[in-house]
């Protein structure tokens, strides 16, 4: 049996799921408790699973995402909601540092199972120091598993993996999408990370992306077929493990790709991955890799920019049609 | 014990029990061995045995072995980088910490950390860590969680003076206060103060040069003590691991002390203090104090003082050895131990 929810609903049932399940799950945050959440994803855990459990935080990021790494190393599992991953920059030191190198320079010693999880990327009008996608900063670290759920069935099964591996991990919801419904099937499985899914088939070009921008994939993907272009578009769920083997597969049989990401041009997830496809389907290519990003600006404050600033479908559109020559 | 939360108080704990004495031998023979391990580190690393920075304890003493003498098996503690001592005082091999040192598969971490990072997780060590400060939150949530897994161990927390100008001190501080009301933070935050942070004096980087009265800003009990007095710090470590044990809630301690060595290896001329404060300094040798108590109080005479010591010469002569013949890592230990799964 299937059932629709909403991704924030399948993270909030999930996240409950695990605490009901396993009592050394505990939670940290700003506002998670009695507020409620920011974002509501956390909305009557307080009252559920007691202070103890729930922790509403002072605002001290470096602080409680650090407090967070030695609790995990203790032996809690440890789920730090990070209001946006904006204010993760505080912690940076104590997620860079510490929660991804431990392991190793510890020898082994120790395990950091946690996860910190909250929105990454653009909302609507925050200007500047709140539309940020910091996904590539985080993935560029070994150590770490970088997340980036697309569906509910994703938010669902990714956050699962997430909750019961060993390691940390930096798990980058979007604001857009909480209230985005999709199907989730009951007692769904945990989605081992790694695992790209072809969200549709096609053998003209191979769109990649995550997150938000997959549904604007998507989007593009109908108006292409509307032109005779039958784009395949991949969803990857995981950026760090990347699934090398999907894409690489895929765009062996369309010869042509797009990566769409929210972020900034240089130095981005779609930069990385355009390497990955050169490296596994360079003799098959038959045009450039095309990226489609978010403009090389501070995010602007004033809607009309703000929109200039993000990636549309026509964008993609505009893109695919590039690989075929069609412009 | 009768101060109001957030004051400072000065205690002064001398004329120790007889038991007392006669259980700190042990202790002042770690003490010697772990000055003769640092003075021969040194040596290593300027024959070039040794890389990178090599931070060492000498005339710091008392202070790590006055509180790892008063906790239990299964207590646990951090620290910075500054971590050699710690590490043996808790009983790890000398000759696993050298290893580590030398960069060799039988060190203490495989070879993958290095002076810095000493791990010993059976014994309760979890780390020495490299960027000042940011060890202190992760000891703050390792009490809390302590308390919630429903045990009565705890943590303490070895941090240096420079960490207190860190938003990395005073972010977890606040929180281990808070938790602390719920009795939640079983912590004893303990200040090496050694009067530099690297090359600036605790004068010349903050104005409230009583570092204990930090802590009571955040609303947690606090006091200075003589860090250079085994017996004495070992006292008040016994009274106050007591206490954090009982209510959960976290106490400071500023261990005033002072690093007779450089910073660093490679800090060989000092130019942030002259000949005279060290030699001043050296009168007050931790392990000069101890052995003059407790050849007052008859529990050790000269032979047993030199028996020692040669005793200490012979297990870093042997951590050496051993640490110069064991294996570099394999090359298959490169990409081992970064994640836990794939």
């Amino acid at each position: 049996m299937a059932q629709v929810l909403t991704y924030r609903d399948a993270l909030r049932a999930t996240l409950m799921e695990e605490m009901d399940r396993n009592p050394a799950v505990v939670l940290l945050g700003e506002d998670i408790g009695v507020y409620q959440g920011t974002f509501r994803i956390t909305a009557d855990f307080l009252t559920r699973f007691g202070p103890k459990r729930v922790i509403d935080t002072p605002i001290s990021e470096l602080g409680f995402v650090g407090a967070a790494v030695g609790m995990a190393m203790l032996g809690l599992r440890p789920v730090v909601e990070v209001m946006t991953w904006n204010f993760s920059l505080l912690a940076a030191d104590q997620i860079l540092n510490n929660a991804a190198k431990l392991r190793y320079f510890s020898g082994g010693q120790v395990n950091v199972p946690l996860v910190i999880r909250g929105p990454n990327g653009a909302g609507v009008q925050l200007s500047a120091q709140h539309s940020q996608s910091l996904e590539a900063l985080y993935a560029h670290f070994p150590g770490l598993w970088v997340v980036a759920p697309a569906t509910p069935a994703d938010a669902r099964g990714l956050l699962l993996t997430a909750l019961r591996g060993k390691d940390p991990v930096v798990f980058l919801e979007n604001a857009a999408l909480y209230g985005a419904k999709g199907e989730v099937q009951d007692g769904a499985a945990a989605i081992p990370f790694g695992q790209a899914e072809i969200m549709r088939r096609g053998h003209d070009v191979t769109i990649i992306s995550y997150s938000r921008m997959v549904h604007l994939a998507l989007v593009a993907a109908e108006q292409l077929a509307q032109q005779g272009i039958e784009a395949e578009v991949i969803n990857l769920r995981t950026l760090r493990p990347l699934d090398r083997e999907t894409l690489i597969r895929s765009v062996r049989r369309t010869h042509r790709a797009v990566v769409v990401q929210e972020q900034w041009r240089p130095f981005g997830a779609a930069a990385e991955i355009a390497a990955v496809i050169y490296e596994g389907a360079f003799d098959l290519l038959d045009a450039p890799v095309e990226r489609v990003t978010g403009a090389d600006v501070p995010m602007p404050y004033a809607r009309n920019l703000e929109l200039l600033a993000l990636p549309h479908e026509r964008d993609i559109v505009a893109a695919v049609q590039r690989t075929l020559y069609r412009q | 014990m009768a101060s109001k939360r957030g004051e400072a108080k000065v205690r002064v704990e001398r004329t120790p029990a007889e038991p007392d004495l006669a259980s700190s031998v042990p202790w002042y023979r770690l003490m010697v061995l772990t000055r003769r391990f640092e003075d021969e580190a040194e040596r290593a690393f300027r024959r070039g045995k040794i890389g990178g920075y090599l931070h060492l304890y000498s005339g710091q003493e008392a202070v790590a072995a006055g509180f790892l003498a008063a906790i239990r098996a299964d207590d646990i503690f951090f620290t910075a980088y500054r971590d050699h001592a710690h590490a043996i005082f808790r009983g790890t091999p000398p000759e696993a910490v050298m290893a580590e040192l030398f960069g060799k598969q039988t060190g203490v971490a495989k070879g993958k950390g290095g002076s810095m990072h000493l791990f010993d997780v059976p014994r309760g060590f979890y780390g020495g860590y490299g960027i000042v400060g940011a060890h202190i939150p992760l000891a703050t949530g390792a009490a809390y969680a302590l308390r919630y897994q429903g045990t009565d161990r705890i943590c303490l927390c070895f941090l240096g003076d420079g960490a207190m100008n860190s938003g990395s001190f005073h972010e977890p501080v606040n929180m281990a206060a808070v938790w602390g009301q719920d009795g939640m933070c079983p912590i004893v935050y303990i200040v090496e103060n050694n009067k530099y942070a690297m090359g600036t004096s605790v004068d010349r980087s903050t104005v409230v040069t009583h570092l204990a009265s930090k802590f009571g800003l955040h609303g947690i009990e606090n006091e200075q003590v003589d860090g250079q007095d085994f017996l004495t710090v070992r006292r008040a470590a016994e009274r106050i691991v007591a206490r954090v044990r009982a209510t959960g809630r976290p106490y400071a301690i500023e261990a005033i002390t002072y690093r007779l060595v450089g910073h660093g290896a490679a800090d060989l001329f000092q130019p942030y203090r002259n000949k005279g404060e060290v030699e001043e300094w050296k009168q007050r040798d931790p392990i000069q104090i101890l052995e003059r108590e407790l050849h007052r109080a008859g529990v050790l005479d000269d032979a047993q003082v030199a028996a020692i010591h040669k005793e200490a010469e012979e297990k870093v002569a042997a951590a050496i050895k051993y640490a110069e013949e064991s294996p570099e890592p394999p090359p298959e230990e490169l990409p081992r131990d970064v994640s836990a799964q794939g």
